[in-house]
């Protein structure tokens, strides 16, 4: 489904990813482990097409189609959706005007129908309700004033509405104590546990993969995939370090 | 008798296009006053009209405790001005809220002057400009505080976006404080959008002309939020926006 061929990519002419090749069939929850500062954001951002991180070498295929060619709105569209580590806040727009355009925007370019506002508020409220958000929520401005718990449900959320083919979490799980860890654990399964969709996790810990089992483990260390596992491997990490993994 | 066409060199008519204003200075040369009685209450909505040239010349003197608020959007295609005057008696509060949003070769501006000749007034005034091709938008914003006009609380913040490398936003907060015991906070602040709110736009599935205009709407709808009935400014500020972006 997700096919990375020898991705190498630059941040302000910095080498940053150095030839990661890493396949993710339909179906699958993959984990991606390392240390701070081995190229874990960085390959999110790539795969979402933020500006300013090139490729230079490598490249990816999402479905069949040249992802690295795509707008970041036109990789949207076709099901692609980045959980952010850091949730941007945006003043003055609040969530559900946020959330109809751009779902609007997605399904206009899929040549779907649009969703009228009472029924995009209907799916809203029960999206959050799902994740044990208060709806109420959503009527404030983009995550201004959310804590940093609230900000990743919020992109749960945000993911549960947009229903997409695949999603690369990351760092979902930091900043959340055990009870929000819990649910979006059980978010992550229900929206994307399915044959037809595919996860690219990013964590530094294995404490959500408790919550999402994942059929493959990869460590990246210093750009590149040094090994890559079963579930078990994110224990042998646990226990062992990254220091281990990459020796 | 008319009063004397302004000049450049009037601090106060520095950005004017004094060339729109000519023919129709006469209609403007005299200053509309308003009055608020002491404990009353006004609140105001400036909506843009379609004439090229659109001038609002306005004196409003604040009895003891009087409250105004005022919401305006200046958009005028060729000029357009919106000049206050204000003064603030005793315990009076004073809130304007406004936003240039200028395309094209147009120049929109807000001129205040608030004067607190009481003790413990209240102004607050928060200024929002858009700005795309060689639009001009500014705000020379004049706060005087009388001798003995203690506790006054002055606030302006003006912000403005240029969409364009031609486009000229000026901000000139400006303070002549003559108590000692008072608070007079200023910023300003001229900026492009922030890319990083771009990109989380973009990756929810907004096209880029899209998530611009959304961020920007965010940018001057939070003027309008404690209107009584925004409605009408809100539509207007849209329609606005969609010519700038």
């Amino acid at each position: 489904m997700l096919e990375i061929t020898n991705l190498h990519a630059t941040v302000a002419d910095k080498p940053i990813l150095n030839g990661v090749s890493l396949d993710v069939p339909s179906g699958e929850v993959h984990a991606i482990m390392g240390p701070n500062g081995s190229g874990k954001s960085t390959l999110a951002y790539v795969l979402a097409g933020r500006p300013g991180y090139d490729v230079s070498e490598g490249g990816v295929t999402f479905e069949g189609r040249d992802l690295l060619t795509m707008e970041p709105h036109e990789r949207a569209a076709a099901g692609l959706f980045l959980g952010f580590q850091y949730p941007v806040e945006i003043p003055g727009v609040s969530y559900l005007q946020f959330l109809r355009e751009s779902l609007n925007s997605q399904r206009r370019s899929r040549g779907e129908a649009e969703l009228s506002g009472g029924e995009f508020i209907k799916l809203a409220r029960e999206q959050a309700s799902l994740l044990g958000m208060d709806a109420e929520m959503l009527k404030r401005p983009v995550n201004v004033g959310f804590s940093g718990g609230e900000k990743k449900r919020a992109e749960m959320v945000q993911m549960g509405i947009m229903q997409p083919r695949f999603a690369v979490l990351d760092e979902t799980d930091s900043g959340l104590d055990i009870d929000a860890l819990k649910s979006v654990g059980a978010g992550i399964n229900r929206i994307m546990r399915a044959p037809d969709k595919g996860v690219l996790l990013i964590t530094h810990y294995q404490r959500l993969l408790d919550y999402v089992e994942p059929d493959k483990v990869h460590v990246l260390y210093q750009g590149k995939i040094i090994r890559s596992g079963g579930p078990e491997l994110a224990q042998e990490l646990e226990r062992e370090g990254y220091a281990e993994a990459a020796a | 008798m008319t009063a004397p066409f302004p000049t450049h060199r009037q601090e106060e008519w520095r950005y004017a296009d004094l060339d729109a204003l000519q023919p129709v200075w006469e209609r403007f040369a005299e200053p509309v006053t308003m009055t608020v009685g002491a404990g009353e209450n006004l609140e105001e909505v400036w909506l843009p009209a379609k004439d090229d040239v659109q001038v609002r010349r306005v004196q409003i003197a604040l009895g003891k405790g009087a409250k105004a608020r005022l919401f305006a959007l200046n958009t005028a295609p060729v000029y357009g001005r919106i000049e206050l005057e204000v003064s603030l008696a005793e315990g009076a509060d004073f809130e304007l809220f406004g936003a240039n949003i200028g395309t094209g070769l147009s120049t929109n501006e807000i001129v205040s002057n608030v004067k607190h000749v009481g003790v413990g007034g209240r102004s607050r005034q928060v200024i929002r400009s858009v700005l795309n091709g060689k639009a001009t938008g500014s705000y020379l914003g004049k706060v005087e505080v009388a001798r003995g006009a203690q506790q006054t609380d002055a606030e302006q913040s003006v912000k403005a976006m240029l969409l364009d490398r031609g486009a000229t936003a000026n901000c000139k907060p400006e303070l002549e404080i003559f108590a000692d015991d008072v608070k007079c906070a200023h910023g300003a602040s001229v900026g492009e959008l922030d890319a990083m709110q771009m990109f989380y736009a973009e990756s929810r599935g907004l096209d880029p002309a899209s998530a611009r205009a959304l961020l920007l709407e965010g940018f001057v709808m939070g003027l309008w939020d404690s209107a009584k009935d925004a409605d009408a400014i809100c539509d207007a500020a849209r329609d606005a926006l969609r010519r700038v972006v």
